[in-house]
This record gives C-alpha cells, sequence and structure tokens, in this order.
C-alpha cells in the first residue's frame, strides 16, 4: 500500500450570525495531503488555521462539508467509526483531561483491551498492556491502581500515547501533543515518536504549531494558513527554505535559543481573525510584505516549485497550473 | 562589585505554602533562600521547568504574599527614590496597593483574568485609573492612555470593545499597556507570551522591548521558553526546585552554561538544521513538598558526587556576572 491515509479536498463550513447577518467561515478550504506508512506527517500552522478542524474531521468527530477521506484504498464515512478506533488512534494536547480524574488510569487500558478482544486472560491483558508501557518507559507496575493526578503532565503523555497504542494502530493523530508540556521534556514525547516509526512502522500525522519540533522530528509538513495549505513538501525543504512569504514570516518567528540570532525586523500583526477568513483572493495578502496587485483579487493555484507545493502568485511565472 | 543601581533586591527569601493535609501539615518549598538583585534598565529573565516555584517567586517580588503562601524568611528590598531601599513585607496593605500599578506592576499569563468579561476596556481603565490619580488629572490620564494605545499601534477604538471581541493576542497587549500607563520601575511578567501563536508571541515581545526602551525601567520575565529568553533577556537567572541555581548575562547562559540542569535545558532545545538525536532532562522535576537532600538536582544529574547528596552548594562566582550553585564547579561560599 503506498499510501496510508488519503485526504482529498476536505472543506468544512461554519456560519456564524442570524439569517440577516450570516457569515460563512471556511475552516477547512480543499485539504488534501497524504501519509505514507512509517512516516511521520506535520499539520503546522497558528491557532485558527484549520489544522484541529481537519483534524477532527479525519478522526470522524465532525462531518465534512465536502471531500473525502481514503484509509487503505477504502473510502471512509462518518458513520462507519470503527476503522478509526481499529487502526488509527488519536492523542489530545490535555492528558489531565484525557483521563477522567476519578478513574485509575488501567482502567482505560484493561477496557481498550477488553473491547477489542486483544486477551483471554487477565495475565495475559497485564502482559499486553506492559509490553505497551516499556515503550513509552513505564512498567505496569509503576502505574496500576494510580489516579492521573499521580503522574507528572509529561508521564500522563506518555502513557496516553501507550493507551493509543494498545490497539496495535497504523496511524496515530497526535493533535498537539507537547503544547502542555515543558520545553526539557518535549524532546521525550518527540522522541517516542521517532522511535514508534522507526521501530514499530507507525505513522503519525503529528499537528503542532511548534515548527522546530516539527522539524526535529517529522519527513514531510503542511503548513497552513486561515483554511487552506499553503506549502507542503519535506521538512528540509520547506522549514530551511521557506518558499511562501507567510511560511517565511512563521519560520523567522521561532525564538532561537541562541542570543546572536535575535530578531532585527518588526512584524505586522493580523487585524481580525474573521476578516481574514474572509479575504478574497490570497488570505495573506493583508500583512504580506511581498503583496502584489493580483494577490487581492485572485486566489492563487496550488503551484509546485522544485517539488514543493506553494499556494501563491510569486512563483505563477515560474510554472503554470 | 559594580555600579548599576539596584531597584529590587531580596536577601535569603523563603516562602512556602503551608497546606493541612488529612490533619498532617504539607510544607511546599516554592522559594528556598533566594537572593536576587535586579538592576535599573534591564530585562531579567527567570526559566525553569513548571512547579519550579518561578511563579511563586514573582508572587513574592510583587510582594503580594497571600495564604496559603507564607513568608518563612528573609526580606524584599525596594528602591523607593534614589538611595532609599525599603523591607516592602513590614509595609500595611494600602501601602502595598499604592506601589502597585505606579511603582511595579504584574503581567499575567492569561489576560482574561485581569479584563472584566462584563465591563468594556474603557471602563476597566478607568477602574485602574481612577484607583490611583485622583480627581482632576483623571481626565489628563485618560489622554495620557489614548495617545500610549496608539503609540504601541494598537486601533483607536480598543478601549470601546469588551475584552471577548479581541483576539488574545490584541488583549494581551492591552494588558500590558495598561501595566506601562503608569510608567512603572518595574514591570513583571508572568509567561506574558506562552498562551500565544509564534508570530503574535513575536509582536507581544516587540512591543514589551520598546515599553522597556522608553521607559528605561525593568522588567522580569518569567517563562520556561528559552528561546524568548535569548530573545529578551539581558541577565538570566535559572530557577530549580525553588532556588536560584545559576545566574549570568543571557550570553554566558547560552554560550558557557556551567550548571548541568542549565546545560540539559539549553542542549534539549531542537535547532532548524540540525536533526542529530536530542534527549530530553532525565526524571522528572522534584515535588516541592518533598524535596531530596543535598543539591535537588542530583537525582537526574549525570555527574553526581558523594557530596552533591549531602549539602546544597553555595554560588561560586566565576567572574562578576556569572554565579553557579554546584559542586562541580567550586565549593562555594557558604554563609
Amino acid at each position: 500500500m503506498d499510501k496510508l491515509l488519503e485526504v482529498n479536498e476536505l472543506t468544512k463550513q461554519y456560519s456564524q450570525g442570524n439569517v440577516i447577518a450570516r457569515v460563512i467561515l471556511t475552516a477547512a478550504d480543499h485539504v488534501s495531503f497524504y501519509i505514507k506508512p512509517a512516516e511521520i506527517f506535520t499539520l503546522a500552522g497558528e491557532s485558527g488555521c484549520g489544522k484541529t478542524t481537519t483534524a477532527k474531521i479525519v478522526l470522524g468527530f465532525e462531518e465534512a462539508t465536502s471531500g473525502t477521506i481514503v484509509h487503505n484504498g477504502k473510502p471512509q464515512t462518518r458513520k462507519e467509526k470503527v476503522w478509526i478506533t481499529e487502526g488509527v488512534q488519536a492523542i489530545f494536547q490535555d492528558p489531565f483531561s484525557t483521563f477522567n480524574p476519578l478513574r485509575t488510569v488501567d482502567s482505560y487500558f484493561h477496557e481498550t483491551v477488553q473491547n477489542f478482544k486483544l486477551a483471554r486472560t487477565k495475565q495475559e491483558a497485564i502482559d499486553h498492556i506492559d509490553k505497551k508501557l516499556r515503550l513509552v518507559g513505564l512498567s505496569y507496575q509503576e502505574f496500576a491502581g494510580k489516579y492521573p493526578n499521580e503522574f507528572s503532565g509529561g508521564q500522563l503523555q506518555r502513557i496516553s500515547i501507550a493507551r493509543a497504542l494498545v490497539t496495535d494502530p497504523k496511524l496515530i493523530i497526535a493533535d498537539e501533543p507537547v503544547s502542555m508540556v515543558d520545553a526539557s521534556l518535549r524532546m521525550s514525547i518527540v522522541n517516542l515518536f521517532k522511535k514508534l516509526r522507526d521501530e514499530l512502522g507507525v505513522s503519525i500525522l503529528y499537528i503542532t504549531h511548534d515548527l522546530a519540533t516539527a522539524y526535529y522530528v517529522s519527513d514531510r509538513i503542511a503548513i497552513m494558513f486561515r483554511g487552506n495549505i499553503i506549502e507542503m513538501g519535506s521538512v528540509e525543504q520547506v522549514l530551511m527554505n521557506p518558499r511562501h512569504p507567510y511560511s517565511k514570516l512563521l519560520r523567522d518567528s521561532i525564538p532561537q535559543a541562541d542570543p546572536k540570532l535575535r530578531w532585527t525586523s518588526t512584524v505586522t500583526l493580523s487585524e481580525l481573525e474573521q476578516e481574514e477568513y474572509l479575504r478574497r483572493g490570497c488570505k495573506f495578502a493583508g500583512r504580506c510584505p511581498e503583496v502584489m496587485d493580483i494577490c487581492k483579487g485572485v486566489v492563487p493555484a496550488d503551484l509546485s516549485v522544485d517539488g514543493v507545493l506553494v499556494k501563491c502568485h510569486k512563483y505563477s511565472d515560474t510554472q503554470k497550473g | 562589585m559594580n555600579n548599576k543601581l539596584t531597584v529590587l533586591r531580596t536577601e535569603q527569601l523563603k516562602a512556602f505554602y503551608v497546606l493541612d493535609v488529612q490533619g498532617t501539615q504539607k510544607v511546599a518549598k516554592a522559594v528556598n533562600e533566594v537572593d536576587l538583585a535586579i538592576y535599573e534598565n534591564e530585562i531579567y529573565g527567570i526559566a525553569g521547568e513548571s512547579g519550579c516555584g518561578k511563579t511563586t517567586l514573582l508572587k513574592a517580588l510583587f510582594n503580594d504574599i497571600i495564604l496559603p503562601l507564607r513568608l518563612i524568611g528573609g526580606k524584599i528590598f525596594y528602591r523607593i527614590g534614589w538611595d532609599e531601599e525599603i523591607d516592602v513585607t513590614t509595609l500595611s496593605p494600602e501601602e502595598k496597593r499604592k506601589l502597585r500599578l505606579e511603582y511595579i506592576s504584574y503581567i499575567p499569563q492569561g489576560s482574561m483574568s485581569v479584563l472584566n468579561p462584563v465591563l468594556k476596556l474603557r471602563e476597566t481603565y478607568e477602574d485602574f485609573i481612577a484607583s490611583h490619580v485622583s480627581g482632576q488629572s483623571r481626565e489628563e490620564i485618560f489622554e495620557l492612555a489614548y495617545k500610549q494605545i496608539l503609540e504601541l499601534g494598537l486601533p483607536k477604538n480598543v478601549l470601546d470593545v469588551y475584552p471577548h471581541q479581541l483576539s488574545g493576542g490584541m488583549r494581551q497587549r492591552v494588558t500590558i499597556a495598561l501595566a506601562a500607563l503608569m510608567k512603572p520601575r518595574i514591570m513583571i511578567g508572568d509567561e506574558p507570551t506562552t498562551a500565544l501563536d509564534v508570530v503574535v508571541q513575536r509582536g507581544v515581545i516587540q512591543m514589551l522591548k520598546d515599553i522597556q526602551k522608553n521607559l528605561k525601567n525593568t522588567i522580569i520575565l518569567v517563562t520556561h521558553d528559552m528561546g524568548v529568553h535569548a530573545n529578551v533577556a539581558d541577565r538570566i537567572g535559572i530557577m530549580y526546585a525553588g532556588k536560584i541555581v545559576e545566574e549570568a548575562t543571557t550570553e554566558l547562559i547560552f554560550g558557557q552554561p556551567r550548571h548541568p540542569y542549565t546545560q540539559f535545558l539549553i542542549n534539549s532545545l531542537p535547532k532548524f538544521g540540525d536533526k542529530n538525536v536530542r534527549s530530553s532532562v532525565p526524571g522528572s522535576p522534584p515535588s516541592l513538598a518533598n524535596l531530596p537532600s543535598g543539591c535537588p538536582f542530583h537525582p537526574r544529574c549525570p555527574h553526581v558526587k558523594e557530596i552533591c547528596r549531602e549539602q546544597m552548594p553555595g554560588f561560586t562566582q566565576l567572574d562578576e556576572n556569572h554565579k553557579v550553585a554546584c559542586w562541580l564547579v567550586g565549593e562555594g561560599n557558604h554563609g
């Protein structure tokens, strides 16, 4: 199988306001990407760029306005949710709200084992769980009978990864898995992702705003802005040599842990978020340093520049299409 | 030591949370014997993992010690005027209130918790101004507020809306503008940009730096993001388990970190163009209610020695601007 997950032309619209003044916001606008087996694919962007909306639709939490999702060659609809839990698992941002504070953490694992009939005896179940916990650097003894508040945030996030691994998924969708974790412990989570990819062949859809860890861990990356994928390609190409002016801005705005690399230029911040969503033409035209007249009226096409997809008029001379 | 003017100074500051848990007393040593000297016209960064006591230290520096936090020992000095240093822990609540906003102001992480959600921003401003400025000059202050808002590049009508109508970044910038309004000598920021997107964060940091440059005052900035520190701070204190373990200029902290914890903090950060495997700080931070003996970092330290388990090292002064509390570096001054 060449592609594990394929997302085609996914669009999600929300309507805001009342009958008289209705505003339609397109949270995801013809989003297309695919994930190969044993690959870490990053969906990056600022809040409100549509990355979580995309994840929610892929996970079946929300219905897309249009577009299809193909998993293992089979088109998926929201009604057949079962594919999600079998081959695909999810990890969320805040591990403390993933687990019920009044339930012991191990009960989640046992429940999953029972629901998927992964073990016949209790000992078999414990062995299976222990195996998964060891992958994340914990053990069954350490965690049996404990409540979520007895773990630190980093530990609990690793436990939720182990929980996702119980069903032996081929794809893990991780929505901002490190943004609640201290910078010093982030590496333990992303190193774990690398290990899962290299040793178990698990693919990961890594959704984040943290481009530094995205560069470190992923194979390919898509940068989203106001519902559109504006640049997509290998991390080396996209992050080391960004082509879209927004990718450049995003890349330059990451504070580098090196006092020699302080920012020298200043940035203009956006007007109201909604205005950018409703903008005709390129959504970034309002604060793009390289804006041209055409950007304000015409939506740029998806162009292929050196193997990278770029949605920008700047490159329309190099290639038509 | 040097001729810079100290605006805020602490001496052996100890502030613990004392909690009664089911009849037994639990003590969390959040700020433990901290000696700080923060100068005029500088941005001082405090870095550390969550749960290391950095927010509590800020509360103490802001002289806002309320139960269950208790001042166990030590002193906090503010420099009011030129030569007069006063110990603010002894002030009455009314005297403390007067210092706030005018002498020292606070920028919180969640701007929504400062701005009253049912009042327009103008009314919140009025509240703040009325409690510090009397009678006729209020209007002048308001004019000043408008001028300042325009100077800082915020839209003119920003005061005529409710807080929820603004984006997070805009709200945070209004909060900072408010904190700077009375031209305080010290501004304290507790993770002021952590909840923001990177581009917005850059804009907010830019604004903080501009304010500092104009007012020539002192900003104390707490964040766990070493990237932010590298970009704004002049000097950095690294905090671990309620103690400052290393303090130096930003260049020295990033260029020649000496404490193993600082080295871990800096080396664990991913860098562009470098895909080499990076490891995180091993283990997890200790509970402040149950600190390990000796140096609190010893259970996670790769270079641990016998003495580290027994005794907390004092500071070794490496040069004028660099001090470290670690047995690997020196014996330190115990006093």
